[in-house]
This record gives C-alpha cells, sequence and structure tokens, in this order.
C-alpha cells in the first residue's frame, strides 16, 4: 500500500480556481476545516462548492473564492445559520443551487454510482423546481408515476476530515454518525482526508469496531494528518464543538472591523498558528 | 383550571400525533418537542421519538438532551437513514413556517426574490420531501399577517393546491393535518384551504381572522380543549420543569 501522507500546502497545491469541490460533514460537524483554511490561504478562486454546508461555505463565501454553492443548507447548527453565507445571499454575490436535503443525498448517490440522476419524489411540486430551472423529471417506464430526476452532484475534489485514517487513505470515524463523507469520496475524481491522527494500519481496530471503518484507500488521493482539524466544529469523541469560538465567529461575521480583528487573529497565518491561537484564547 | 396558553398549545399539538401509529414523530420546536413527549406518554404510546442526533430512545428523552447525556437507545439513526425514512412513510412531521398561505404552501427558504433574497432564511432543508411523502402539521408560535400570507416566497414545502394540481407521485402520499398557532388550530377543509377547527379558550374568532393575512372559514370553528389535570402534571413536572414552553408562548 502506497504512503498518500501529504502537507496541507501540497494539498492545496493541486486545487485550482474553477474546481468543484465537495466539503463533507454536516452543518457545523465534522468539517474539514484545516483543509478550507488552507484554501483561504490559496488565490484560487471561481470555486463551485457542493455540501451540507457550515462554516466552511461561510469562509469560502466570506473570502471572495465561491462562484456557485450547491447546498442542502448552510447552518452552524446551534447557530441556525452562518451569517457570511446570509450576507453572500442578500448581496447576491453567488450563484445557488438549493436542494431539499434529501435530494442533495440522492445527487450524491448518483454520483457516487457514476449514474446521471436518480429518482426522487423530494421536490415535486416546490419551488425547488422553480430556483433549479435545469432540473428535470423523469416519468416511470412501470406505472404512471413522475419523479424528480435530481442530477449527479459529481464533484473534481471531495474533502472530508475523519477521526482516525492509516497512511493508504483508509479511514475511521469514531462518533456516532457517518454523515456522507464515504459518497463524498466515491463522488469525487480525487479525495482529500484529512484526520486527527495518521496510525499504523494495523492499530485502527485497537479501540473501535470494525463497521467505523468507512472510507476505502482506493477513493483517497491524499491524507492529511490535522489534529484538531475539524475546529471549530464537532470531531465527536476527539473533541466537541467549540460553542464559544462559534459564536466569536458568527458575532464578527456580522460587523466588519470585528471581521478585520477576527481574521487577522486566526486566518491570516498558517494552521499552526490557527491553533496556537485558539490555545491562547482558551487559557 | 388555572393553565397557561403554552399548555394549551401544548395538548393541542400532542392531540395531533393521535392515529400515527408506529412512527418516527419529528418534531422542530419547543411546543412541538414536549407534545411529542406527551402524546407519547398518554394515547400514542407506539410512536417512535429520535434524540434528534443519530439515535431512537425507548424513552421519551429529557427536552434538549441528546443520547450522549440520557435515556436508553432503541436503534441507530445516523442522517442518511432519516431520507430513506422519509421516503417509507413511517414518520410524521410537526415543522416551523416563516410564511404559510391558505393551501398550506410553506415557506423556510427566504423572503423576497430567491435570487437574491431580502433575508436569507434557513433554506427548504427537508421539507419539500417531508410534504410528499407524509404526513405534514405546522406550528406557529406567533400568529401574524407575516406569516399567514397570500402568497409565500418560496413553496418550500407544498401545499394542497400545487400537490393536487401535479397529482401522481406529488399527492400519492402528500398528507397536511392541521397548523397549530398560539391562537387557534386549523384544518384543511374539502376545497384544501385553511379554516379554524377551533380557537382557544379567551381567544375570539374575531382576533384570529385579524392575525391571518387571508380570508378564512370558521363556521365550524368549536373552542380548542383545555388540558387534563394529568396532561398538565406530566407537561409541569415531568416533559417540561424547566419551563421551555413559556419562552416560545410567553403569557
Amino acid at each position: 500500500m502506497g504512503d498518500k501522507s501529504m502537507s496541507l500546502e501540497d494539498f492545496a497545491a493541486t486545487i485550482e480556481s474553477g474546481m468543484t469541490v465537495g466539503i463533507g460533514g454536516w452543518g457545523s460537524r465534522r468539517k474539514p476545516m484545516a483543509l478550507v483554511r488552507a484554501l483561504l490561504r490559496t488565490d484560487v478562486k471561481d470555486l463551485t462548492i457542493i455540501s451540507l454546508g457550515g462554516p466552511d461555505v461561510g469562509l469560502l463565501c466570506d473570502a471572495g473564492k465561491v462562484r456557485r454553492v450547491a447546498y442542502g443548507f448552510v447552518s452552524l447548527d446551534s447557530i441556525p445559520l452562518d451569517p457570511h453565507f446570509r450576507a453572500a445571499r442578500e448581496s447576491g454575490s453567488i450563484e445557488i443551487s438549493e436542494y431539499d436535503e434529501g435530494m442533495f443525498v440522492a445527487g450524491l448517490r448518483a454520483a457516487a454510482q457514476r449514474i446521471s440522476f436518480l429518482p426522487t419524489r423530494a421536490g415535486l411540486a416546490s419551488d425547488v423546481l422553480t430556483m433549479n430551472p435545469d432540473l428535470r423529471t423523469v416519468a416511470s417506464p412501470y406505472d404512471d408515476e413522475v419523479y424528480v430526476a435530481m442530477p449527479a452532484l459529481r464533484m473534481d475534489v471531495a474533502l472530508i476530515h475523519l477521526n482516525r485514517a492509516d497512511a493508504a487513505g483508509n479511514g475511521q470515524y469514531l462518533g456516532p454518525d457517518p454523515y456522507f463523507d464515504d459518497l463524498y469520496a466515491m463522488a469525487a475524481d480525487r479525495c482529500y482526508l484529512s484526520c486527527e491522527e495518521i496510525v499504523p494500519t494495523e492499530r485502527l481496530l485497537d479501540d473501535a469496531p470494525f463497521q467505523s471503518l468507512l472510507v476505502k484507500r482506493m477513493y483517497v488521493t491524499g491524507v492529511i494528518e490535522t489534529p484538531r482539524g475539524a475546529h471549530f466544529t464537532s470531531c465527536v469523541p476527539d473533541y466537541d464543538r467549540d460553542e464559544r469560538f462559534q459564536r466569536e465567529y458568527a458575532a464578527a461575521a456580522k460587523e466588519p472591523a470585528a471581521w478585520e480583528s477576527f481574521a487577522e487573529t486566526y486566518l491570516r497565518g498558517d494552521e499552526a498558528r490557527y491553533q496556537s491561537a485558539v490555545d491562547q484564547r482558551s487559557n | 383550571m388555572q393553565c397557561t396558553r403554552a399548555e394549551v398549545c401544548v395538548v393541542a399539538a400532542s392531540d395531533s400525533w393521535r392515529g400515527a401509529g408506529e412512527v418516527l414523530a419529528h418534531a422542530v420546536g419547543a411546543v412541538p418537542a414536549i407534545s411529542v413527549r406527551l402524546a407519547r406518554l398518554t394515547h400514542s404510546p407506539d410512536l417512535v421519538l429520535s434524540d434528534g442526533e443519530a439515535f431512537f430512545m425507548s424513552d421519551p428523552p429529557p427536552l434538549g438532551k441528546t443520547a450522549a447525556e440520557a435515556g436508553t437507545v432503541e436503534a441507530w439513526t445516523p442522517y442518511r437513514e432519516v431520507f430513506d425514512i422519509v421516503q417509507s412513510g413511517r414518520r410524521r412531521s410537526m415543522m416551523g413556517a416563516s410564511q404559510l398561505d391558505r393551501y398550506g404552501n410553506q415557506n423556510i427558504s427566504c423572503i423576497g426574490d430567491w435570487r437574491r433574497p431580502a433575508r436569507q432564511l434557513i433554506g427548504v432543508r427537508g421539507a419539500p420531501g417531508n410534504t410528499v411523502n407524509h404526513r405534514t402539521n405546522y406550528w406557529v408560535p406567533k400568529h401574524s399577517p407575516r406569516v399567514f400570507v397570500e402568497q409565500v416566497d418560496v413553496v418550500s414545502g407544498v401545499g394542497n393546491d400545487r400537490a393536487r394540481a401535479a397529482g401522481g407521485a406529488a399527492a400519492r402520499f402528500h398528507d397536511l393535518g392541521v397548523v397549530i398557532t398560539e391562537l387557534a388550530v386549523f384544518d384543511y377543509g374539502p376545497d384544501g384551504a385553511l379554516r379554524i377547527r377551533s380557537v382557544h379558550p379567551g381567544v375570539t374568532v374575531e382576533e384570529v381572522r385579524h392575525a391571518t393575512g387571508f380570508a378564512v372559514d370558521a363556521s365550524t370553528a368549536t373552542e380548542t380543549r383545555m388540558p387534563t389535570a394529568e396532561e398538565l402534571r406530566l407537561i409541569r413536572e415531568v416533559i417540561d420543569p424547566m419551563g421551555l414552553r413559556a419562552r416560545e408562548v410567553p403569557g
């Protein structure tokens, strides 16, 4: 098995302007934030982001890196809406594809299976069809039913964050929910997996059941060890969401001067400086 | 018997779960969350309750607590499975509504033109899928003409007129039940339009009409029932001792 471990900088250098980038996790849960922060430090732009979104989407929108977002929602969970995303929507600075959450998952499944769409009832008769004029319906060949033909959400690159992985790209989640990270990995031409810790393959099952082995190495291009790399989103059982930090993020995002100070403290340096700034704040 | 408006709302919401059977109860908001626990402890013991994260709980979980903190897990249901359950139909929802029209079209997506909204809300979330797959009820804690509007800006949850016009798969499992507010309970008439089923004790039909941005039929309106002594005991002492219900419906 090859060693796919790489640095954050080498990962970021593989992302090009105009790409479609899928981001795993859910809301403000197990987001690959270190990978997102690495993207913020590059000059890529015009990205299409596919995400059950949280602060990943908000930060990328604020940094001017986003042309379009395809989403089921953009929420911070304990705060209903990401303020940067709200500002981007209300200023009209981004294009959107807003889907019902179940439609979004159907799109991920279609992409993972390399088929062009999956049929679903979700979306029928709603304004999701109005907001997405490219969406089509499909007539069942077996009866008189008509379904929404949810198109595959195929992506150039997927970014996911798990608790553990080996250097070959076998990824393990230790919390209660896999979210959709395995589907993102399969739906992308290349998947970059960040994790709290890279461990030898033979240690993956030391303290966890085999059902925790979620992502298979054949779908993974690079593995990046990023301790606390999902911060400030949750990565249980390694850590909960940093609610205090999230409130600070959301409050700062609503006010330009406060945001300038937040960005200067946390976002202008590298990942080590971010983590150090988070530590200093806690003390 | 003395009780609060919030407690009347909880009991009206609890009654909406009658007959649901052995299905997953999806409840958004404090009053709906309390109501589903009350239903489970009284008339609907087969209801299936989630901790809001990845688990179903065999005992009604404490309000706002997850399986990690309390209760007994009976099933594992990561997010990916929720959408399978929705499509299986073994689920019933009580959702909120930022806007609602006379046919029960619901909006939680945004206010204004969706291309550049005056106010971005939470997005359509699961409302399109919920409404075409299983019974959906709504809870509106602040009844006003801003919520009850002639036309919603983005149809998120599908109303009766649209489901009927589309027919087929859009209508097959479409099933709007009731809308409960802090003033009244609505159901839908044969034409699919909202009508006042009952006004809460102390509220007049005129007050409800004044707070509703379109004309509603009140010809069969009665008065919402009062909670029983046992229901009040369960709400106050067992389910919501912290009084979360009063934060949603003050007074």
